[in-house]
């Protein structure tokens, strides 16, 4: 979470584009939330603006000139990793840009290369 | 101090009026950096001389600092109080989430003034304040079920922090904890109660905003340099793999192991209460705080069965650590590890700070088997080594005391010496229990030194460890004394940054200097120095203030008959080496 902050030359939380949560209390360990970049993604059809934009092989890429804030992208998504920038009242979108994984120490998150087929666990792309 | 950088803000929360109000105060950031710096100055501020630590004067102060939400282990917040079990400073430091929640929901301090007529919890999201209803908390039986039920209520999942109390808290046994996700601690020193006394069943605070930096590109530079120091180097490994359970074999192998009320300092059962045991048979997660690669806190799997249905269990994870190892352990004769990890859930459970409540019954059971008190104290009872059934009832009664005996538990092992006798071996420094060391002279002159009376004030036990190390180099009370003194000086910076202490290996003054100039706070060695001399100067006038007297220090008979790795140890050394640090204090 604050690396994907970092990535934007800030610290704290408000730019992350990936949550952390308990899976119901400490007790049964951690929820990571991250875009799995759909082929077929939810957020993009229910968006009245077309302000997602489909970013094959899968993913969205946010036109954020368009988007008027309604907040469907982020009812749309079943794994809630459409997050909110409370400030600019639109969605904060992956950019699948992997810094996150260069600072996961345990190799939870990597960035995967889905047309290559090529996987880089240190984010290296 | 970067002019948008919400450190400034302090959060007052008003319990008495039910009422919160928020004060720029960058005065106080910038002479005290943050966390302990700014908590004993708020302190001063807030607390009157002589007040009751379980009345609503006395003040809760949550303070965090510069570094967190900007570099890695930069995770904890110092709580500050008067002590309602010491009678001076109370002081307390915790993990989890509770750092990173206050920075993020855009706070340097939270301090909780008055005392509620009905019990509530507060929630703090962000710029909102909310009083809760927590009537139908009060007295749950577990302090679990307290985090489960607001975890369910509440909004803000992964970017929150549940501070709660157990029963212990409500009923002001002096040294109740508040609990924070589940297996982090605000122990010692009973800021439970203190919560307990304001019906403050718990706080919760959420929040996700920026923080700026003062140079991008420098920030960037220094997060890399703290975090491949933190995951590359072997400087975290020690917490990384076995965690804190890894000191257990080599201090019985030493003969530091305080074992049964320290009659002893090797344990038959140390096998099997050690790191490595736990992690073959019983590790099943590791997790960390909040911005912390390390991962030191370890949880076991524990699987129950229901006492009378075969083939029905439960499995819990239950949090442990050395001390608390050491204290319903070795300290209580218990090899059984499922036993003792089921003492460990028990305490938790009850809200009951575990080190002190180890200490405790293990004084009793001393005090049953030479004939102080009876099975009519115990309320029949039967306390015995290794009995862990028997202790887990006891550690219910503390929590809820039948009697005048338990009431007495309830205020720590000195109190109750002084009712029913047996302070020889009533193993309590400054007023609070002894930690899980027993390696030569200094590790319990910090606990006699040290401002909170515990082993992390100045790790005397790595001075006593490198004295048995290197052969031929004796330990002199100055020499201890000035080290002692130096060290708790320097902890005082870490815990204004708030830095954990597990990091300081990492956390040199340079580094803390480069991390500080990119979180807009520049500092030099010298500036640091000071601040952590003066810090440390305030927290003793604070003690004495409340009637702390150095030359009126305890120091319990059993210490000085149990020999340590190091020899037997001597009164007089000890009482050098004490008048040494404070007076090092005045200077």
């Amino acid at each position: 979470m604050f690396a994907c902050a970092r990535r934007l030359g800030e610290g704290g939380l408000a730019g992350a584009c990936i949550g952390v949560r308990s899976a119901g209390g400490i007790r049964r360990g951690f929820v990571v939330v991250v875009c799995r970049a759909c082929p077929d993604p939810p957020c993009a059809r229910v968006c009245p603006t077309d302000a997602l934009v489909l970013r094959p092989p899968g993913g969205v890429r946010l036109r954020a000139e368009l988007c008027i804030g309604c907040g469907n992208c982020v009812q749309a998504c079943p794994f809630g990793a459409v997050f909110w920038d409370a400030s600019q009242n639109k969605p904060q979108i992956c950019v699948y840009c992997g810094y996150c994984a260069r600072y996961c120490p345990y190799d939870v998150l990597a960035l995967e290369d889905v047309a290559s087929g090529v996987q880089s666990p240190a984010g290296a792309g | 101090m970067l002019p948008d950088d919400p450190l400034r803000r302090i959060l007052y929360v008003d319990l008495s009026r039910r009422r919160f109000w928020v004060a720029d105060r960058p005065d106080l950031f910038e002479d005290g950096l943050g966390g302990a710096g700014v908590a004993i100055r708020l302190l001063e501020e807030e607390c009157p001389p002589g007040a009751d630590p379980l009345g609503p004067e006395n003040p809760v102060i949550l303070a965090v600092g510069p570094l967190v939400g900007l570099f890695p282990m930069a995770s904890k917040t110092v709580a500050m109080f008067k002590s309602p079990h010491t009678g001076n400073l109370g002081e307390s430091h915790a993990g989890g989430r509770s750092a990173v929640a206050i920075r993020m929901a855009g706070y340097g301090a939270v301090v909780l003034r008055g005392a509620s007529p009905t019990p509530v919890y507060v929630v703090v999201e962000g710029e909102n304040v909310y009083f809760r209803d927590a009537s139908a908390l009060w007295g749950l039986r577990s302090s679990a079920t307290v985090g489960r039920v607001i975890r369910e209520r509440e909004r803000g999942a992964g970017v929150r922090t549940i501070m709660r109390i157990g029963r212990a808290g409500e009923r002001g046994v002096t040294y109740a904890c508040v609990i924070t996700e589940t297996y982090r601690h605000f122990g010692r020193l009973g800021l439970g109660a203190v919560f307990g006394s304001k019906k403050l069943k718990a706080l919760v605070v959420s929040g996700r905003r920026a923080l700026p930096v003062a140079d991008r590109r420098a920030y960037r530079e220094a997060y890399d340099a703290v975090f491949g120091a933190a995951t590359e180097s072997p400087l975290m490994q020690k917490y990384h793999e076995l965690g804190t359970a890894m000191n257990v074999l080599p201090l019985d192998s030493i003969g530091a192991l305080p074992t049964r009320n320290l009659r002893s300092g090797r344990f038959e059962g140390a096998e099997a209460i050690s790191g490595e045991n736990l992690a073959r048979g019983y590790l099943g997660r590791r997790v960390a705080c909040a911005h912390c690669p390390v991962a030191c806190i370890h949880l076991a799997a524990l699987r129950i069965p229901y006492p009378n249905d075969p083939y029905f269990y439960k499995t819990v994870m239950v949090g442990y650590d050395h001390e608390p190892i050491y204290a319903v352990g070795s300290m209580l004769g218990v090899g059984d590890v499922a036993g003792m990890l089921r003492i460990i859930d028990e305490t938790d459970a009850a809200g009951l700070d575990v080190m002190s409540t180890g200490v405790v019954l293990a004084w009793a059971t001393e005090a049953l088997e030479r004939g102080l008190i009876s099975l009519q104290e115990t309320d029949g009872l039967p306390l015995a080594w290794g009995d862990w059934e028997t202790y887990i009832r006891a550690v219910g009664r503390i929590a809820d005391p039948p009697n005048d005996f338990y009431r007495a538990l309830g205020r720590g092992v000195e109190y109750a010496a002084s009712v029913y006798g047996g302070a020889d071996f009533a193993l309590a420094f400054g007023g609070n229990e002894m930690p899980g060391y027993h390696t030569g002279p200094g590790c319990h002159l910090t606990y006699l030194t040290g401002a909170r009376h515990s082993h992390l004030d100045s790790a005397g036990y790595s001075l006593d460890q490198r004295a048995a190390a290197k052969k031929g180099e004796t330990l002199t009370p100055e020499g201890v004394a000035d080290a002692l003194w130096e060290e708790e000086a320097w902890r005082q910076v870490l815990a204004s940054l708030v830095v954990c202490f597990f990091a300081r290996g990492v956390y040199t003054p340079e580094v803390v200097q480069r991390a500080l100039a990119a979180a807009g706070m520049p500092r030099s060695a010298d500036d640091l120095a000071r601040l952590g001399a003066e810090t440390l100067a305030r927290k003793h006038a604070f003690k004495v203030q409340e009637g702390f007297d150095p030359a009126g220090l305890r120091i319990p008979r059993r210490i000085l008959e149990t020999p340590s790795p190091l020899g037997v140890l001597e009164e007089e050394f000890l009482r050098r080496a004490i008048a040494r640090f404070f007076e090092r204090g005045r200077g």
